[in-house]
């Protein structure tokens, strides 16, 4: 074998490894949908999604889990919507005043950090804060702790659309004479379709998150009734149903998983397709 | 021409401009005040909420540390932390167990997910056509996006069986026998290992994401000049862009350990919860998080219990922060945005 035919080979070698690595992430996705579906199908019914649960739903009684559908629901919009509050703003700073000074990079260093901050953590820290003020477990205190999840992702990913936004745009706008915060109006208007996406993110995040509210937003089987009541949650749901110790229970539980599941996957997909196509008032 | 030309436009330009500059001025000086001062007002209204952020970071770890100060009171910070007894019954609060557990689950899990994750950011960065890339990315982005509690229901329905019936029997009868390492005493499959193949596959997006930007961040020209003196593929990625990109890619990994570290219900759900310093890779292990999330219930009743879980939290928090400052300090000298 020549030297060129043996380099040839290690390039063709290495060539397969690499795609049989992305490969395996592929097969491992479809492995890991196809195992939960598989399983979860069995159990799903319209009761399911239609009912909370009934009196002995955890014993393998009716019902289903329209509580912690509606109170996932309304927690991650909460708890997206609180985000994007702080969220806008901080980003919306660093772009029109910021610009490269220390404050602007020691912001994005506190939101990364806040990015890799565990779950768990803003959970335990949610529920001190909680005993602290005198709240108890409620959708209130369960969004303002999801919101802290969700607040870096938010603003880090509001933040690279920014930065994708044409130079050009903000130096015509200035040099027409408008204030920063004209231009940033302007902007705005530029980065709409990346701010949903962004928003879509964060809210796919948040509902499904299972640790942070575990402490904070309680469980009940009821229907969501109001910022200061209990809300039950789909992750948690699912955890409780499979603690019990019934196969139809369990199968309930795959079932809500489907539920889940189903539910980031419509949002991941509305992420993707808004950051192509949403963008009416976008100058390309 | 010259004359004719300009002369008109002259005028005209007085006769517009005069009335304007003599009746219109001060409107139109008070309007652009106004807009200096909204913008003024936002600048500062902005700066505000911008640092109201930074104070709830601090927020968080005076919190923890306030509600961890009562146990450090009472015990001994390194006894704490040194001490293998979980008897919340009886004031022991040693939390080895939980942090060795969760060190042994993280550190299986890189070295099960990081070769595959990094060879997958190469390719990413290096191998893909941008039709390609159009269509893998989204794969990733998707897997990124699974919940953590479906992660954790797939591995109590595949992977823990997965061991319990082939992996455990097959490695714990061979390798098992000699390496302690690898002895199969549990024979209920939720174990150290479980818990790492399901957090091997949570990390993995995270790190192909780091590695494929940090890569792509590399100059074209790196490349162009390799290849221009006749490398191959592989070898412009082995000799050129691998030395300009290592730090990124370590960078990528701790990012992805940091992350696993902190994981919760996916963890917990397999790794079987057993208070005790794990010795082979199928036994049963309690990760502090686990352990967080788990003890929630009962420890209203004990104060010094509730103060033993923040002081866990605490730990967390400054161990995740810690290797997460750590990488970022690395990409971000390295001029790639994550």
């Amino acid at each position: 074998m020549t030297h060129r035919q043996r380099r040839n080979l290690i390039d063709f070698v290495m060539r397969w490894v690499l795609r049989l690595a992305i490969g395996s992430a592929a097969a491992t996705l479809l492995l890991i949908v196809g195992v939960i579906t598989w399983r979860g199908l069995p159990g799903l019914s319209w009761e399911m999604i239609s009912q909370p649960p009934a009196g002995s739903f955890y014993l393998g009684g009716g019902g289903g889990v329209l509580n912690a559908i509606l109170g996932s629901l309304a927690l991650a919009t909460g708890a997206t919507l609180l985000a994007a509050l702080i969220a806008v703003p901080v980003v919306l700073y660093l772009h029109g005043y910021a610009g490269r000074s220390r404050l602007a990079n020691g912001l994005r260093l506190a939101l990364d950090v806040m990015w890799g901050i565990p779950s768990i953590v803003y959970g335990a820290f949610g529920f001190s804060l909680m005993l602290l003020v005198g709240l108890r477990a409620s959708l209130l205190a369960g969004i303002v702790t999801v919101a802290f999840v969700a607040l870096p992702i938010l603003a880090r990913t509001f933040d690279e659309v920014l930065m994708l936004a044409p130079k050009e745009l903000r130096e015509a706008t200035l040099a027409l004479g408008t204030t920063r915060l004209e231009m940033l109006g302007i902007l705005l208007r530029q980065t709409l379709p990346g701010l949903l996406t962004a928003v879509l993110l964060a809210f796919g995040r948040a509902i499904g998150d299972g640790a942070a509210p575990m402490f904070t937003a309680g469980y009940t089987d009821r229907l969501p009734q109001g910022l200061t009541e209990p809300v039950a949650t789909l992750p948690l749901s699912i955890f409780f149903q499979l603690s019990a110790p019934y196969q139809s229970v369990q199968t309930r539980a795959y079932a809500s998983a489907v539920i889940l599941t189903a539910i980031i996957l419509v949002i991941s997909v509305m992420a993707q397709f808004t950051s192509r196509k949403l963008g009416r008032h976008i100058i390309r | 021409m010259d004359m004719t030309r300009s002369e008109p436009l002259t005028a005209g330009a007085t006769a517009i401009a005069y009335p304007g500059t003599r009746e219109a001025a001060p409107a139109r000086r008070g309007r652009r005040q106004w807009r200096a001062l909204k913008d003024r007002l936002a600048q500062r209204t902005l700066l505000v909420v911008a640092l109201l952020l930074v104070a709830l970071l601090g927020l968080i770890g005076a919190v923890l540390a306030h509600e961890a100060l009562p146990i450090l009171r009472t015990q001994s910070p390194a006894a704490l932390l040194t001490s293998t007894t979980w008897s919340p019954a009886q004031l022991a609060f040693g939390l080895a167990p939980f942090i060795a557990g969760s060190f042994a689950v993280t550190l299986l899990a890189m070295g099960l997910g990081v070769v595959p994750a990094v060879l997958s950011g190469i390719y990413l960065a290096e191998y893909t056509s941008a039709r390609r890339r159009a269509m893998v990315k989204p794969v990733v982005d998707l897997l990124a996006g699974i919940p953590s509690v479906v992660y954790g229901l797939w591995g109590v329905l595949f992977v823990v069986p997965l061991i319990r019936e082939f992996i455990a029997p097959t490695l714990g009868g061979t390798l098992g026998a000699r390496l302690p390492l690898f002895a199969a005493n549990n024979p209920s499959g939720y174990s150290v290992l479980a818990g790492a193949i399901v957090l091997a596959i949570m990390v993995f997006p995270l790190i192909v994401a780091v590695t494929d930007e940090v890569l792509r961040n590399i100059p074209q020209q790196l490349r162009e000049s390799a290849l221009a003196l006749g490398a191959t593929r592989w070898e412009t990625t082995w000799l050129a862009v691998r030395h300009a990109g290592l730090p990124g890619i370590v960078a990528a990994v701790v990012l992805g350990f940091s992350r696993a570290f902190g994981e919760t219900l996916a963890v917990m759900m397999v790794v079987g919860n057993t208070p005790h310093v794990p010795r082979s890779i199928f036994d049963g292990a309690y990760p502090l998080p686990a352990l967080i999330a788990n003890a929630y219930s009962e420890m209203m009743s004990v104060p010094q219990y509730r103060s033993a879980l923040m002081l866990a939290a605490l730990l967390l928090l400054i161990i995740v922060l810690a290797f997460n400052i750590l990488a970022r300090r690395v990409v971000v000298r390295l001029g790639a945005r994550v």
